[in-house]
């Protein structure tokens, strides 16, 4: 009974991504109706530069803002997990708040910041901003990973006459190691898949994939938009494939 | 720039969580004005006095009733969800088969619901916008919750069970109360993003039924009353801010 439940859930889950899959195969415009297997939606998208020049910029982002988030997450995921006294639960509060909190609340929240200090809105305003949410993110995981080994290990590193660099270089970085590599995950999914925050904080000019994606499915959905999604689908699956056979192999 | 340097991350959320959070407060007591941008530092209630809107209680009432019925609905849907993938033979599969969808993004799953759901002829109705909700949602009750049941001592159960309780006085007495902190943070996570939430009743919802982040965003970006987009933000950040305090860990 329960397993039929589960099973009957998963299906539910699992439908729009079927339905994703097979309407940008289907050579018919409507879902309701197979009209035949055609590669055509994607050599439309492939061969829009809108749609090229928005998942260019997309990845760009991406790519940069989960780098910060897993410096920015290392630092305060260690921080918390050392529970340094200064680092009280406001600290804990303001690095949740972006992760609990509505992202129209953050997105908005983020604008009014740029436009108070003056900052050019465009692609460095969503570097910040995605940075910001992903280090939440990048923290959680590198807090419970390194909350669970104690502090032995760093410890007997330095009555061994390590640095602290070294220390930290040598025991702690490599502890985090498939945390942060969790954490960089998840931060690029997050920014590749933010539609709301970037609204907000993007300015003229840079429009990311989400946000074209937006814009057209308020038009009506289409095949080609489809398309747009099995490839991300694709590009976020291959990643993820990626790093289990990376920590597999690295035997993190 | 390493693990050492802590104030580095501390200077960065103040800049970019703590401040923004402020700025809300101040442009909420600016006013409006034609330029950019589009308010005047001031001290005035013109943009809290918009909470005073009948149209801003319709939202409230609106976004409270969809968070309201999400969470249930996902709980509804995610609880046995949860109990099959703890109790199963292989949990580590069905929680991998659950990653997915989990990280596969909201715009392509809503992208695939709009090509059906047009198709069903309910697209922009209040059904539609339910189904796209919980679809997006539901992967965020059931981990916390997963993480929760999968803590719990299995011993107890069976202890129960061996001292003659039925399959349903277990569950009653030990699995469901061990269970309610999952529950709690499950329902959170669900409740207080669909309180802003925006998209999903855009694309799929009623185009006449007002929600809280609909408001927000018709504030912001076709008024362009900010002040008043403001003081709506930080109306909700006070109703969303006990919520979200469940969360902390004791």
């Amino acid at each position: 009974m329960i397993r039929l439940l589960l099973i009957l859930g998963m299906g539910f889950l699992y439908l729009p991504l079927v339905v994703l899959v097979g309407g940008s195969f289907n050579a018919a415009r409507l879902a309701g109706a197979w009209g035949g297997f055609t590669w055509h939606w994607y050599a439309q998208v492939i061969a829009d530069p809108r749609m090229r020049d928005a998942a260019f910029l997309s990845l760009q982002v991406a790519i940069v803002s989960a780098c910060l988030s897993t410096l920015l997450g290392g630092i305060a995921g260690h921080a918390l997990a050392r529970n340094r006294a200064w680092f009280s639960s406001g600290f804990a509060g303001l690095l949740a708040a972006p992760l609990v909190l509505p992202d129209l609340l953050i997105g908005f929240a983020f604008v009014l910041l740029f436009v108070i200090l003056g900052v050019p809105r465009g692609s460095g305003t969503i570097i910040a901003a995605h940075a910001t949410i992903g280090m939440a993110y990048v923290a959680v995981v590198v807090q419970a990973r390194l909350a669970a080994g104690g502090t032995q290990l760093e410890d007997a590193a330095r009555d061994l006459g390590c640095t602290a660099w070294g220390a930290m270089m040598r025991i702690t970085v490599p502890l985090a190691a498939p945390a942060l590599v969790s954490g960089w995950l998840l931060a690029f999914t997050v920014s590749l898949d933010d539609l709301v925050v970037a609204s907000f904080v993007s300015g003229p000019g840079a429009t990311t994939l989400p946000m074209l994606m937006f814009s057209s499915l308020r038009l009506g959905a289409t095949p080609a938009l489809a398309a747009v999604g099995t490839l991300l689908l694709c590009a976020l699956l291959v990643l993820l494939a990626g790093a289990v056979s990376l920590r597999k192999h690295l035997r993190l | 720039m390493s693990f050492g340097r802590p104030w580095l991350a501390w200077l960065w959320l103040l800049g970019f969580v703590a401040a923004p959070l402020v700025m809300l407060g101040v442009v909420a007591l600016s006013v409006p004005a034609d330029g950019i941008p589009p308010f005047r530092p001031a001290v005035s209630m013109e943009g809290l006095e918009g909470l005073a809107d009948p149209l801003f209680l319709d939202g409230l009432i609106g976004s409270l009733r969809i968070s309201l019925t999400t969470s249930m609905l996902c709980l509804l849907i995610g609880y046995p969800m949860t109990l099959g993938i703890v109790r199963s033979k292989r949990p580590a599969f069905w929680l991998g088969l659950l990653l997915v969808p989990f990280w596969s993004g909201f715009l392509m799953r809503l992208t695939a619901w709009t090509l059906l759901l047009r198709e069903l002829n309910v697209l922009h109705t209040e059904l539609a916008m339910q189904i796209g909700m919980v679809s997006c949602y539901l992967p965020f009750l059931i981990l916390p919750l997963q993480s929760r049941m999968a803590a719990a001592d299995p011993l107890l159960a069976q202890a129960a069970a061996d001292l003659g309780a039925s399959p349903f006085r277990v569950f009653l007495h030990i699995t469901l109360p061990h269970s309610l902190p999952g529950v709690v943070a499950g329902v959170v996570l669900v409740f207080v993003p669909v309180m802003g939430e925006y998209v999903i009743p855009e694309l799929l919802g009623d185009p006449g039924a007002q929600t809280f982040g609909r408001m927000i965003w018709d504030a912001f970006f076709s008024e362009r009353d900010w002040p008043l987009a403001a003081s709506l933000s930080l109306a909700l950040l006070v109703i969303l801010v006990p919520p979200a305090l469940l969360l902390r860990r004791r």
